[in-house]
């Protein structure tokens, strides 16, 4: 084994991303000692975050297990994994989206008011779609703009998105309030046939607000996958993501595979949008702030390498860790902990590359020491 | 007396081996050239010894002691100082902040003392004939000062064994001789220069002795003024080589494939860079355009690739206009490109080798079926186009194009244009900075697609390459193509008069 044959390696590239995570882990355990708190107390919340476990509750009566914690961590995770798909896909063709809550919005608000268009009479199997591909049309047009900006006069995609981003906020908060509305921080709730509810679903994670989006959310994180590696457009969006200028003069239209790419990331934030809306919420929100659903998807996207299966994982991690917020608040536990982890995430996560160089380099030191070993062993 | 001494140096790399049991001997004060081919290993032997990379098995000698070289910082403490073919300067920084980065001077509360350290640095450069500004910051200045810069870095850490990477393949040849000058000073203070390089002239000029290394083996060391260019190059390849191009005379079809008419182009400062320019070129003929560089030939190329908008005039190809034709139109209508800079125009270095041999096939139905990629279709695509142009790469098709050498990386790009083989193929500075082995396949190769019947428009910034290859030379000076005449009519130095816009009376 060579150091190079070590650097090729892509085990390598697989453990980084775990170690970051284990050692944000023991960090997180680590500042909860400093500032005297209990450090299984914050597994122990981890754990009942993720999958609704009470260690807590062994010897009592309550109950250990309770799938309703599972079921509000998938609906957290859901959000998380489409902006996250939504960030990835414009950074694999070299863009830097940071509209996904602008796009998110604009996604959400789509759907809201298409659900109060059509009368309640409609049938389910046509409404429900309608929505859905209202809002995610909604965030597309969304991501059009700063897209179609880049690409044919070269205005930063980055400005654009964050102004759009305000844009979005207020713009939608004005039509909510043009919406049926019984006070002015939601609207009405939206028929039952408009929105993405199951009673099933629910019923199985004892009355969570799990809906119909985790089944859509395999489809979408296999779509990205496929778009990405398998086709032609997504032989060129790789394309000018890392090299434009060569793309071009291989006859690559860079200035249209830009908006689109932008274009498709807003649907993915888009799709987010209308899981919470008409999938958690069932009624539309007059915001006063950004939730930062659209901020934390860089992260995922960061964590998940742009990878449609390590978004996925990080959308999980990061709502898991997000869903243990409240548990842990109750038993004492400041909740930013959780930030605070994630945070150092994603700080391991841009140091990979150091490392891989100190995997890399004690690797060589063990493997320089057998064969020093071997050479003083032989005469 | 030898200063250094390497022995039997083994490295290996994934696929490749690099080195195979190196020995080399430089002497005190001497210039030490190593000549090799692209990817034949010298760069990785001198990262050895420079302790960027380990080896796998080998001693390293200096001064008689044997050392273990494991950082290049251990490398610096030795006296070794290397000159990489990339500077590794940082633009903002002035000359001499960037040379003291490291070790610099110490006032009281560990403030850098750059008086002190500037006064030094007037000395050497002074001393040695190095003319640098010590407070111009790097961005400023040329490529020859950024050099000398880069010396100066060695100097002022003492070093005594100089490595000097590819040092004139960024020069133009004005600088080339103040480097050669530079290195004559060096030598009569002292000091041991280890020159990589693979320009037999360059080495003929100061080189004392001379090592080979052929695919990565010791082939032997010469004494250079025993040998000549010859001897060196069939040392270097393991092959006769010839330095003229072979070519028969050149038959063109009457009717030109390309027609600019009266075109013009602006730069991307919005400044007319090519105006009222005219050039045919026939079927079965090679066009040189010959120009001091700036005068409008990037533009002009650009501008009938299209990628760059015409203003004004018009481009005929085959007798169309497609003087606003998209990228993508002419490339499918028979315009085939090498572009100028390999790694900005001509590849996506992250992708792997066969995404960049199929760059421009990928679209066609045969290996995007309804817009899906058939990756095995484009695998076997890429296995014959590194079988017939004989590319080398450590892992065939998925070898990461970042990875490769120079050399294979401009033969990647010949192969996926040459297997299309357009009717109309521009080449632009097809050999820089290759060796000759390379620069003779790749000439013969462009030869052979004239000879099929191909028109070929060559720009090139090295004049005896224009005068070699091509049939027909027009020569570009400010924007506009000044003189058209056949090749063989013209002599180096009134080309280049020619090109400085004295015209001697040919018209």
């Amino acid at each position: 084994m060579d150091i190079l044959d070590i650097r090729f390696d892509k085990r390598i590239q697989r453990i980084v991303p775990l170690i970051a995570i284990g050692s944000a882990g023991i960090l997180g355990l680590l500042i909860i000692l400093i500032t005297g708190g209990n450090p299984l107390a914050l597994l122990r919340g981890i754990l009942r975050g993720f999958l609704g476990i009470n260690l807590a509750a062994i010897g009592t009566q309550n109950p250990i297990f309770n799938p309703r914690y599972i079921g509000e961590f998938l609906v957290s995770a859901m959000p998380l994994i489409l902006t996250g798909l939504s960030v990835g896909f414009a950074f694999r063709t070299g863009l830097f989206n940071i509209g996904a809550e602008g796009q998110l919005l604009a996604g959400a608000c789509g759907a809201i008011v298409v659900a109060f268009m059509f009368p309640d009479t409609l049938p389910r199997i046509v409404f429900l779609p309608v929505v859905c591909i209202t809002g995610m049309v909604c965030g597309m047009v969304w991501g059009f703009v700063p897209g179609a900006l880049k690409g044919f006069l070269s205005v930063s995609e980055i400005v654009v998105t964050i102004m759009l981003n305000y844009a979005a906020l207020f713009i939608t908060n004005y039509i909510y309030l043009l919406l049926p509305h019984p006070n002015t921080v939601k609207t009405e709730e939206i028929p039952f046939v408009a929105s993405m509810e199951s009673p099933f679903l629910s019923d199985l994670t004892s009355n969570s607000r799990l809906h119909l989006g985790i089944y859509v959310i395999p489809f979408v994180v296999v779509l990205y996958w496929f778009i990405i590696d398998k086709t032609r457009f997504g032989f060129e969006l790789r394309a000018t993501g890392f090299n434009p200028r060569a793309s071009k003069l291989a006859g690559i239209h860079v200035a249209s595979r830009t908006t689109l790419s932008m274009g498709i990331a807003g649907a993915f934030a888009g799709l987010a949008g209308v899981m919470i809306a008409v999938g958690t919420f069932n009624y539309g929100r007059v915001l006063t702030g950004f939730e930062n659903v659209g901020f934390f998807g860089i992260a995922v996207a960061l964590i998940g390498a742009n990878k449609a299966f390590g978004i996925l994982g990080a959308g999980l991690l990061l709502a898991g860790l997000q869903s243990s917020q409240p548990i842990l608040q109750a038993q004492g536990i400041p909740r930013d902990i959780i930030l605070i982890i994630v945070a150092i995430i994603v700080l391991f996560i841009a140091m990979q590359q150091g490392i891989r160089n100190a995997i890399e380099a004690s690797l060589l030191r063990r493997m320089v020491k057998t064969r020093r070993q071997e050479e003083s062993l032989s005469p | 007396m030898n200063i250094l001494e390497l022995q039997n140096i083994t490295k290996r790399f994934p696929g490749i081996l690099a080195n195979d049991s190196i020995n080399l001997s430089v002497r005190k004060n001497e210039v030490h050239a190593l000549l090799g081919e692209n990817g034949s290993g010298k760069s990785t032997l001198m990262s050895i010894l420079f302790g960027m990379y380990s080896m796998d098995a080998g001693e390293i000698y200096l001064r008689g002691k044997q050392e273990h070289i494991t950082n290049p910082h251990i490398a610096s403490d030795l006296g070794i100082g290397m000159v990489h073919q990339h500077f590794q300067l940082i633009d903002a920084f002035t000359i001499t902040e960037n040379i003291v980065l490291g070790v610099e001077p110490k006032k009281s509360l560990g403030r850098i003392n750059l008086s002190t350290a500037n006064k030094k640095i007037e000395q050497l450069s002074e001393r040695y004939s190095l003319a640098v500004d010590p407070t111009a910051r790097v961005q400023d200045i040329s490529v020859g000062m950024q050099q000398r810069t880069e010396i100066l870095k060695l100097l002022y850490r003492n070093a005594e064994i100089m490595i000097l990477d590819e040092p004139t393949a960024v020069l133009v040849p004005s600088e080339i001789e103040e480097l050669m000058q530079i290195i004559e000073i060096l030598i009569n203070d002292g000091k041991t220069i280890i020159l990589i390089t693979h320009k037999l002239n360059e080495i003929k000029r100061v080189a004392h002795r001379c090592s080979v290394l052929r695919k990565g083996q010791y082939i032997g060391t010469v004494h250079v003024n025993e040998v000549d260019e010859e001897a060196l190059a069939r040392m270097m390849v393991g092959r006769p080589i010839s330095f003229d191009v072979q070519k028969s005379p050149h038959k063109p079809k009457k009717d030109p494939i390309l027609d600019v008419k009266s075109l013009l182009v602006r730069d991307s400062r919005g400044l007319v860079a090519v105006k009222d320019c005219n050039i045919r070129v026939h079927p079965g003929e090679i066009v040189g355009i010959a120009g001091v560089e700036g005068n409008g030939q990037r533009e002009l190329v650009e501008a009938l690739v299209g990628d760059r908008p015409v203003e004004g005039g018009q481009i005929q190809f085959k007798g169309e206009d497609i003087t606003h034709a998209s990228i993508r139109y002419r490339i499918e209508a028979g315009v085939g490109l090498i572009p100028e800079d390999r790694q900005r125009d001509g590849l996506v270095l992250n992708f792997l080798l066969y995404e960049n041999l199929a760059m421009k096939r990928y679209y066609q139905q045969d290996y995007s079926p309804h817009g899906m990629l058939d990756i095995e279709r484009m695998t076997a695509f890429s296995d014959t186009l590194i079988k017939g142009f004989d590319i080398r790469c450590g892992n065939a098709g998925n070898t990461l194009t970042r990875s490769m050498s120079g050399g294979n990386q401009q033969k990647a790009i010949i192969a996926r244009e040459i297997q299309k083989s357009p009717e109309l193929l521009i080449v632009v500075q097809p050999t820089r900075g290759l060796d000759v082995g390379a620069i003779e396949y790749i000439h013969a190769r462009i030869v052979e697609e004239r000879d099929k019947g191909r028109a070929i428009l060559l720009v090139s910034m090295e004049l005896s390459e224009t005068l070699d290859l091509s049939d027909i030379i027009a020569v570009m000076y400010n924007g506009h193509i000044i003189d058209t005449l056949p090749a063989k009519q013209v002599s180096h130095t009134e080309l280049g008069l020619m090109m400085i816009g004295k015209n001697n009376g040919h018209t």
